[in-house]
């Protein structure tokens, strides 16, 4: 097959890019697909979805929302502005998603099919007041459920792990009805992460 | 460490998994984040390499210790050609592989489980299993990411879920995806419909290793696409009711073709056969589609005397990386393919006399 970009050479790269179902293939020569940027070196590796992503995302905001707002937006953090992360498609740390905030909403929409909400496991209870003790509560049935599940399986060491967080569940339950507070003492603390700031793109 | 480059074929693929005519092998994946580091694309050296410890130590102290024993892998310690072996046999992503050197992978002895340090995000903890077992598989991985949970700060937040550097994955981080052998609905045209009306439940399709990689040999891997608003059950209940799906089509083309093109189908499984037994050199495009005639002639009992595990070992064996790996050095194609025909000949013969 010849080249599509060039008409003349050999192709040698056959792309197939799919965005929610629609198919484009392209079949190129080396020294196109090169030109284009397209080739990533590695196994199997071709158009990078974090190009094909950054590519929506500027196409989305470049039109209709202020250019100037958007970049100065900056997380306090890691210091990635906005328009770095549009440009990379990439966030620099957990803090960018609270930073950047309501600008967020159209690309999470776009990219998750127009879901916003978190459905799935968490690693702790809810925390706010209101709900703190029924999913205390139901913390504690699942543990449970786990830990019977751990003893039938004979896995007694996280059995033990289990019947401490329990213990301790249950002394939150019984105590103050704050709800919990967010590390256990199992948790690693890291240290204080030390001032960064993202190298400044072009 | 030595032992994950040696040998082509997995531990955990040395047993045929449920419906293996169709469904190669089954995988979930969830990508986790340490909330007070900056997430890897950011992450200084030093950054890196405190992730890195954090994770082994939690790893090293969990009741995980007890039950899976990882081998640490450290990227900076792997040539070129291992990293590219280690892609391969699918126990390591080639963005880690390609990457920064301050990044690891926990693997067990079984090599079912992978915990990739400071690939697009802290971790990515991947369990893999053969033939069709996705809930088991999510049962592995969830049980591993609750151990890990328990000895590290995982970013997360109420609304968004767990939170990744990329957000094509935040919320739940999950990816459950299938390997698929699919030359039936290749070979009546049905794949194009089968991708757009999947794509209408976020369920997509791409070639072997992943993102954006070719599909060679009818070799195709399923996944989800969205990763929030949906809870890791639901998520795995989708791809379970897809392969299903996936795996009735297949099995109704295959049967048609046997029914009603049984020569010409019999004539390109036993010339593929043949080729195989006999070329002296052969290239990966090739190979592929050859073995994929073959694996269809085994799984419709065509081909009895080759033993469907040969078919899994080959799908690595033919890769470059392996090869290479083997001869202990970078080859040009014209050797890769003398030696890959070789292999491959070896393997088939063994099991015909």
């Amino acid at each position: 097959m010849i080249c599509q970009n060039c008409s003349k050479n050999q192709s040698n790269y056959h792309f197939t890019k799919i965005i929610n179902g629609n198919k484009t293939e392209y079949h190129l020569c080396e020294a196109c697909a090169r030109e284009k940027g397209d080739i990533v070196q590695g196994p199997g590796n071709s158009f990078s979805i974090h190009n094909l992503l950054s590519g929506m995302l500027n196409i989305e905001f470049g039109a209709n929302v202020s250019k100037v707002r958007a970049a100065e937006t900056r997380c306090g953090t890691c210091g990635l502005s906005f328009n770095q992360f549009k440009k990379q498609g990439r966030f620099g740390c957990a803090d960018c998603y609270e930073a950047f905030g309501t600008q967020l909403d159209p690309v999470i929409r776009r990219v998750q099919q127009n879901n916003t909400l978190h459905a799935g496991k968490s690693p702790y209870p809810r925390t706010t007041e209101n709900d703190a003790k029924p999913s205390l509560a139901s913390q504690l049935a699942a543990l449970e459920e786990e830990l019977q599940a751990e003893i039938r399986n004979e896995r007694y060491e996280r059995a033990a792990v289990l019947r401490d967080r329990i213990n301790n569940l249950r002394q939150q339950l019984a105590g103050d009805g704050q709800g919990f507070s967010g590390s256990s003492s199992a948790n690693v603390t890291s240290k204080q992460w030390p001032h960064f700031h993202a190298e400044e793109g072009e | 460490m030595k032992r994950f480059t040696e040998d082509a074929l997995s531990d955990w693929m040395r047993q045929p998994g449920p419906e293996h005519d169709v469904v190669i092998s089954s995988r979930v994946r969830l990508a986790r984040n340490l909330r007070t580091f900056p997430f890897p694309s950011l992450a200084t050296k030093a950054h890196a390499q405190e992730v890195m410890q954090l994770v082994s130590t939690a790893a090293d102290t969990s009741s995980l210790k007890e039950e899976q024993n990882f081998t640490s892998v450290p990227m900076s310690q792997l040539s070129i050609l291992e990293k590219k072996l280690l892609v391969e046999k699918h126990l390591i992503s080639p963005h880690l592989a390609e990457g920064n050197s301050e990044a690891a992978a926990l693997i067990n002895a079984s090599e079912s489980i992978s915990i990739m340090v400071n690939e697009e995000d802290h971790l990515r903890i991947q369990c893999i299993a053969p033939g069709f077992q996705l809930n088991e598989t999510w049962q592995a991985a969830n049980r591993i990411d609750n151990q890990l949970q328990e000895q590290l700060d995982y970013a997360f937040n109420e609304r968004l879920g767990y939170l990744t550097s990329c957000p094509t994955n935040v919320g739940t981080g999950i990816r459950v995806s299938v390997m698929v052998h699919l030359p039936g609905i290749v070979l009546t045209n049905q794949l194009q419909n089968i991708l757009k009306s999947f794509a209408q439940w976020g369920v997509v399709m791409r070639g072997m290793y992943g993102e954006g990689s070719e599909a060679l040999g009818n070799i195709y891997q399923m996944s989800n696409q969205i990763t929030l608003g949906q809870s890791e059950e639901a998520l795995v209940d989708l791809l379970t009711r897809a392969t299903q799906q996936l795996i009735l089509v297949e099995r109704e083309a295959r049967n048609g073709i046997l029914n009603d093109r049984r020569l010409p189908l019999l004539d390109k499984i036993f010339r593929s056969f043949g080729t195989l037994l006999y070329a002296q050199m052969i290239d990966k495009v090739e190979a592929a589609q050859r073995l994929s005639d073959v694996r269809l002639g085994v799984d419709l009992g065509l081909l009895e005397q080759v033993p469907h595990v040969i078919l899994d070992e080959l799908l690595v064996v033919t890769q470059p990386g392996y090869l290479q790996q083997m001869e202990g050095r970078l080859m040009d194609d014209f050797e890769i393919n003398l030696r890959r025909a070789q292999l491959i000949r070896e393997r088939l013969w063994k099991h015909l006399r």
